[in-house]
């Protein structure tokens, strides 16, 4: 079981990605931005961060990287992608997810705890969760606000395609609350949130909320089971 | 050497907080009767020789492709400078 994690310049959570792939039990493969191939991984993760200073707009020079379009053709056939916030934003620019990514609402930074609903359990990355689950995990972003037009956003949830949406006060100005959504296909899921920064005790979201601050690991555990059941 | 100007606006229904700040800015700096400020971005692209139709018609689909995204921006000009 071999999950690829992607580094591009600027990328800051590739670390943590691949620690939270080894931790769910699979080999986490480094490709760079450069690679014009995906070395055979299983499933790939595109991680948070800042990829090319977010210049121009956030993702929107990864999306031209040469390690892209091997990605974008391996993503439109099936295979397993997880992008995480700033991986998130490579998805739409890329046209693998719909809608787009900008700025806060209230144009702060935000940095806090999340609760969000599992709403969507039928990917690869979410098989593990319980429909309707409250988890809690990192949030931290700049440009978070998930737009997209009306139609889109009501096929998005007559397809049932919204992954995971935000409980409580909406944190970034997101239409509908949507924190992640998925492909048609399901294979392909965006997600504002940081999963990979809550898969350790302690490490994760205050235990004392009850959480254990291990509500991320599942993301990872679940493609790691589907992987190796298929 | 020519130059061709490409400007790129959000679009008029997504929600633009930087120019919504620069609109509470403007009355504290004494500056009244601003309605509404929306902030694009303007791009300066230099060729080597004349802007040519050719080159124009270049610089549209670098505006489209890569330049804006079209799900929340709008290309509003694409033009020879100087």
């Amino acid at each position: 079981m071999r999950i690829g994690v992607v580094t591009f310049p600027g990328s800051l959570d590739d670390r943590d990605a691949a620690r939270a792939v080894r931790l769910a039990g699979a080999e986490a493969v480094s490709l760079w931005h450069g690679d014009a191939e995906l070395h055979g991984v299983d499933a790939v993760v595109l991680p948070g961060g800042f990829s090319y200073g977010d210049y121009l707009r956030c993702g929107a020079i990864a999306r031209f990287a040469p390690v892209m379009r091997p990605l974008v053709d391996a993503a439109n056939g099936g295979l397993p992608v997880l992008g995480i916030c700033n991986g998130f934003q490579v998805l739409c620019e890329s046209h693998l997810l719909p809608g787009a990514l900008v700025r806060n609402d209230h144009r702060k930074f935000v940095c806090r705890d999340q609760p969000l609903s599992i709403e969507r359990t039928d990917t690869p990355w979410t098989s593990a969760y319980a429909p309707g689950e409250r988890v809690v995990v990192p949030l931290k972003n700049g440009e978070g606000g998930f737009v997209a037009d009306e139609r889109t956003l009501d096929e998005l949830e007559g397809e049932g395609r919204v992954v995971a949406r935000y409980v409580g006060e909406n944190p970034n100005g997101s239409y509908r609350a949507i924190a992640g959504i998925s492909n048609a296909a399901g294979n392909v899921v965006g997600l504002m949130p940081h999963p990979e920064h809550a898969i350790e005790p302690l490490f994760g979201p205050d235990p004392r909320s009850g959480t254990g601050g291990l509500d991320g690991l599942r993301f990872f555990t679940s493609v790691v089971e589907g992987l190796v059941s298929a | 050497m020519g130059r061709v100007v490409v400007e790129v606006m959000l679009k008029p229904e997504i929600l633009d907080p930087q120019g919504q700040a620069v609109l509470n800015a403007l009355p504290r700096l004494g500056f009244d009767g601003f309605s509404s400020v929306r902030q694009g971005k303007r791009f300066e692209l230099d060729v080597d020789g004349e802007v040519t139709d050719e080159v124009l018609a270049r610089v549209r689909e670098a505006a489209a492709t890569l330049l804006s995204n079209p799900v929340i921006e709008d290309v509003v000009a694409v033009e020879r400078a100087g």
